[in-house]
């Protein structure tokens, strides 16, 4: 009785089992396979893909789709390969990601601390804000864009992303600034310790967890942005996004879907080592981001 | 314990105004960022909606023109009649995708840790990713038929992705694969926060397992069902990459959705006026279904 207390309610028989073992393996098959099946065959030379079975190993190990995906493939009208791109992204995502944070911790500080009126009418049109159809921001984000003479630049993305990053990030830091003792904060005031040295001596050192979420969220949804970054910044100062739509989708001569494919994960590469890395977080911070409890 | 601050003459007054002042010129910028980008920038499409804007914004209103015109374009009626089925086998598919996993996975199964993040990492792909790998899959020329073909199943056919009638359903196939893990995850952390005790109660009273997650789980996971529903629609309305990365809205304009029809409205028609209304009614779409549910969160909070 003692052993069973710690066991799940549920009693299920052997071939229940099997049963739900066969169906998760299926279902991580399907998961799997895309990717995996992308994977070796940016490792193929073309005439493997073209003639041969997608799923069969390279006969031919080959990583010259890498190296020409990376710098010399053809994007647009150039044969620069991805590399500008991807570092096109990076340069647009970690300032976007650092100065998006850090308002959404201030900001979250300030709205579950020093109460003031209207702050939970601020709050829900700041939620609100995340969940626009950014369709209705696209034409004066472009004039805004043009007046401030930032269109189809890095700057302008960095903009673009932090303003409407804004919101996601003070949710987070909100919901996890709300269940901070209020007292502490009240105890250093009375201490005579001022708006800042609060915030930076009592909730910055234990906001840790909530900053890794806030960073990988955001990272994640930067880096993969396709709709502003096609919208403003197309041509040299595109995100890697558009960059391998460009390639993928180019009409002119011989589809190298090796080539397709190594950028595709090269694409991929920075979300999925962050993920890797810290998934735990990664999980936590959708959760925090949609059900409570 | 920190001494108090030296309280110099004079200064005194101004710090503790600064003090009380100090919260709301910190929020200021971020107040001002979003009444001018987000609640200004949508008077502003709104307004042009109403506008004769062709290639550039103008000024000049014609009243419910666009409106009238929009909803007399087929390929708007084919975008929403698009997205209404789309969005409703993505998250129905979705949904019992994720349940069903997430069920499963919580019988105390060997390999959870390996298991979990296979479901979900296409979450932190993009949407181009994604297109680009399932755009090859599905390719009746090279991806899965051909193979099909080449292990000797001649008549295996699955040219969904080349047929007008059948390629909105491609997309449901990618987006489901993409998201279907990130719904198991929130049922997941429903069903662990679910009480034990409850269910060795139903238990004793003989009630079986079918029974319990009928009568006593599933009721429970109310709040994880309507965050799914909410994000999952969410995603539909705005979903753009995926279809210009899988099927670039054809074959002709058989993929449209209101998201890629606002943007060639907009951007490559210069009909700029139909765009943005389409993105008003993206919106209040969006809002039909957000704003009760931000309601009822903010309320249950305070």
């Amino acid at each position: 009785m003692a052993i069973a207390s710690n066991e799940s309610a549920m009693r299920s028989s052997n071939v229940t089992r099997m049963f739900i073992y066969l169906v998760l393996l299926l279902f991580a098959l399907f998961y799997l396979l895309p990717f995996g099946i992308m994977l070796v065959n940016s490792l193929k030379p073309l005439s493997e893909i073209t003639e041969g079975n997608m799923i069969a190993l390279p006969r031919e190990w080959t990583i010259e789709p890498w190296l020409s995906a990376w710098s010399t493939a053809q994007i647009g009208v150039e044969p620069t390969g991805l590399r500008p791109y991807f570092i096109n992204s990076i340069a647009m995502a970690v300032p976007a990601v650092a100065i998006s944070t850090v308002l959404g911790a201030l900001n979250g500080y300030v709205l579950t601390k020093w109460h003031f009126r209207g702050a939970t009418w601020i709050f829900g049109l700041l939620l609100f804000s995340c969940f626009i159809p950014f369709q209705i921001v696209l034409i004066p984000m472009a004039r805004i864009l043009g007046i401030l003479d930032i269109a189809g630049t890095t700057y302008g993305l960095i903009l673009v992303h932090v303003v409407y990053g804004i919101g996601f990030s003070t949710l987070y830091f909100r919901n996890y600034y709300a269940a901070f003792p209020t007292e502490l904060v009240r105890a250093a005031q009375i201490d005579g310790a001022g708006f800042f040295q609060i915030f930076w001596r009592i909730m910055l050192p234990s906001s840790g967890p909530i900053i890794a979420v806030c960073c990988i969220w955001q990272f994640t949804n930067i880096w993969n942005d396709f709709l502003f970054g096609a919208s403003f910044a197309s041509g040299g100062a595109a995100p890697m996004t558009v960059a391998l739509n460009n390639l993928v989708n180019s009409s002119t001569g011989v589809r190298e879907y090796n080539v397709h494919f190594a950028g595709a994960i090269m694409a991929a590469g920075p979300t999925l080592l962050v993920y890797i890395v810290a998934g735990r977080y990664f999980v936590r911070g959708l959760m925090a981001g949609s059900v409570k409890g | 314990m920190a001494a108090p601050d030296p309280m110099l003459a004079g200064g005194a007054d101004f710090r503790t105004r600064l003090q009380t002042w100090l919260p709301k010129i910190v929020l200021a910028p971020s107040f001002a960022i979003m009444v001018i980008f987000v609640y200004g920038f949508i008077a502003f499409t709104v307004y042009l909606s109403f506008t004769g804007s062709r290639m550039l914004p103008s000024f000049d209103l014609v009243g419910w023109q666009n409106y009238d015109r929009l909803f007399r374009i087929r390929e708007w009626d084919i975008a929403v009649s698009n997205l209404f089925v789309f969005a409703s086998l993505y998250i129905v598919i979705s949904t019992i995708i994720g349940l069903m996993l997430a069920i499963f996975l919580d019988q105390k199964i060997r390999g959870e840790g390996i298991l979990r993040p296979i479901f979900l990492y296409p979450m932190a792909l993009s949407f181009i990713v994604t297109g680009t790998a399932w755009k090859w899959f599905l390719d009746p020329g090279i991806g899965i038929e051909h193979s099909m073909h080449l292990w000797g199943f001649e008549n295996f056919q699955f040219d969904w992705i080349k047929d007008r009638d059948m390629a909105v359903y491609t997309i449901v196939i990618a987006a489901v694969w993409q998201s279907s893990g990130f719904v198991m995850a929130m049922f997941l952390a429903g069903l662990r926060g679910i009480d034990n005790e409850i269910l060795k109660a139903a238990q004793m009273d003989g009630a079986s397992n079918f029974q319990m997650y009928r009568r006593i789980i599933l009721p429970q996971l109310r709040p994880a069902f309507l965050s799914a529903f909410v994000i999952l629609s969410h995603l539909a309305i705005k979903s753009y990459d995926l279809v210009i990365a899988l099927t670039g809205g054809g074959p002709g304009n058989a993929t449209a959705m209101p998201a890629t029809f606002m943007y060639s409205y907009t951007f490559t028609r210069d009909q700029m006026g139909i765009g943005a209304a389409s993105a008003v009614i993206m919106l209040m779409t969006i809002a039909a279904i957000m704003v009760p549910y931000l309601y009822a969160e903010l309320r249950e909070k305070k």
